[in-house]
């Protein structure tokens, strides 16, 4: 059932990234659906994630919640060794299989950062970021309430990321759903700070969000060397 | 040529360097001003106690003093507006200058009010010595989380080395306010833009 899932959400992803437009060009198809849904985000973010994210941070240690994103990064080094592999970029992936094996075996399942102590980096490879590096465009942007900006191309891979996460191999249900609600409510701080940052700097958030989004993803797929864009001044 | 001119060339190529070296000198290499000025922007944000207590208006202070006399904010905003720039009278770029400098102390100031302890690291510059435009590489690390690169482009000028944009995690500041700026002027020409920047710095 999930491999069925994962197939059909990559073909899909193919398919409308097909028709999009060249890289560094914005493509919003659904911009008035996406207005839509970042305007119901703004008051969930306002009534329901400010409210929780601030219980949070006031009744859990901050090592606590340093240890919970320490998890969600650990599971994500281990995707980046798929990523690294699938594109060819071995020194990469010798990093993060070393990060993984360290931390896995000695830092309490991935609870302990040791990896990052000893200065072994972060390869930081993704599955949207391995479908831009073969030449898989954005295809259309999407802003989703609560997930926040993506796209077609990005937003499979994040798919791909949970249907394949080995948290969902967590065998207790009652465990497994603690880790869910656990992983997703420490995202909660950092977002509604950043959502926070947005209101200031930005004249129209939502035009803000996505090309900062688009910016940031163009980045990490050229290895923070991204091709120059070609703007008219 | 003869060994003895090439002996001669090889002592003079020393003295060459060392008189190239102090014309370069006369002017602060552009990455010694970032660490300079993020040095010293640093301290006082971690030894002011009135910063430390998060007034605004003292923030504020520290900004408009210690970083704007590094940043040419004439460029930044002409590359922001991109090529509705030209389409600007002299006194409409003048105000699009002096409001979205105003935006950008603000939002800054607001980032700088939320500061934790934090640690910058500075990468060597790669550049020769007579490059008028290079970027200056630094990371931010704070405990527990990713690190941040945070990038300064930078120009020669008369007045030394100022920034032109800022490039956060691969996020460059000009580029995200071209999309708004392109938006509000399809909207209602320059001056919706400037309107809008108004009402949004009197908020």
């Amino acid at each position: 059932m999930k491999r069925t899932c994962a197939v059909a959400a990559l073909a899909c992803a193919m398919l409308l990234s097909g028709c999009a437009t060249a890289p560094g060009k914005i493509y919003d198809p659904f911009e008035a659906s996406n207005r839509a849904m970042f305007a119901i985000n703004e008051p969930i973010m306002e009534y329901v994630a400010k409210p929780i994210a601030q219980f949070y941070v006031a009744v859990t240690p901050s090592f606590f919640r340093t240890a919970v994103s320490n998890y969600v990064n650990n599971i994500d080094d281990l995707f980046s060794i798929v990523n690294d592999a699938l594109q060819g970029k071995w020194d990469k992936m010798g990093n993060d299989m070393g990060r993984v094996m360290i931390n896995t075996g000695f830092g309490f399942g991935g609870l302990i950062d040791i990896a990052s102590d000893a200065g072994i980096p972060r390869g930081m490879e993704d599955f949207g970021q391995t479908f831009g590096y073969w030449g898989i465009p954005q295809g259309p942007y999407l802003f989703i309430p609560l997930w926040g900006p993506t796209t077609v191309r990005d937003g499979t891979g994040s798919i791909l990321r949970l249907v394949w996460s080995p948290t969902n191999e967590i065998p207790n249900v009652a465990v497994r759903n603690v880790v869910y609600g656990l992983v997703t409510v420490n995202e909660a701080p950092g977002a509604v700070d950043a959502m926070k940052l947005v209101d200031q700097a930005s004249l129209d958030p939502y035009t803000f969000v996505r090309r900062s989004y688009l910016q940031r993803r163009e980045y990490l797929v050229h290895d923070g060397k991204p091709p120059p864009e070609k703007d008219d001044q | 040529m003869t060994r003895f001119t090439m002996n001669l060339l090889r002592g003079l190529l020393p003295i060459g360097l060392a008189f190239l070296a102090t014309a370069a000198f006369a002017q602060e290499a552009p990455d010694v001003l970032v660490k300079r000025v993020a040095g010293e922007v640093l301290t006082i944000i971690k030894s002011d106690p009135k910063v430390q207590a998060g007034d605004q208006q003292r923030i504020r202070e520290v900004v408009e003093s210690k970083l704007l006399p590094y940043f040419d904010f004439e460029r930044i905003t002409a590359l922001a507006m991109g090529r509705n720039w030209r389409q600007a009278n002299a006194e409409q770029q003048k105000q699009l200058v002096d409001q979205f400098r105003a935006l950008l102390v603000r939002t800054y100031s607001g980032a700088l009010a939320q500061y934790r302890d934090q640690q910058m690291d500075y990468k060597p510059l790669r550049s020769d010595a007579n490059a008028t435009e290079v970027t200056v590489r630094t990371e931010v690390i704070r405990s527990g989380q990713a690190p941040v690169q945070i990038d300064y482009a930078m120009e020669k000028t008369p007045s030394g080395w100022k920034v032109y944009d800022v490039i956060v995690g691969g996020v460059s500041l000009v580029t995200n306010y071209r999309d708004e700026f392109n938006e509000q002027i399809k909207n209602g020409g320059v001056d919706n833009l400037i309107k809008t920047l108004q009402a949004k710095n009197s908020k």
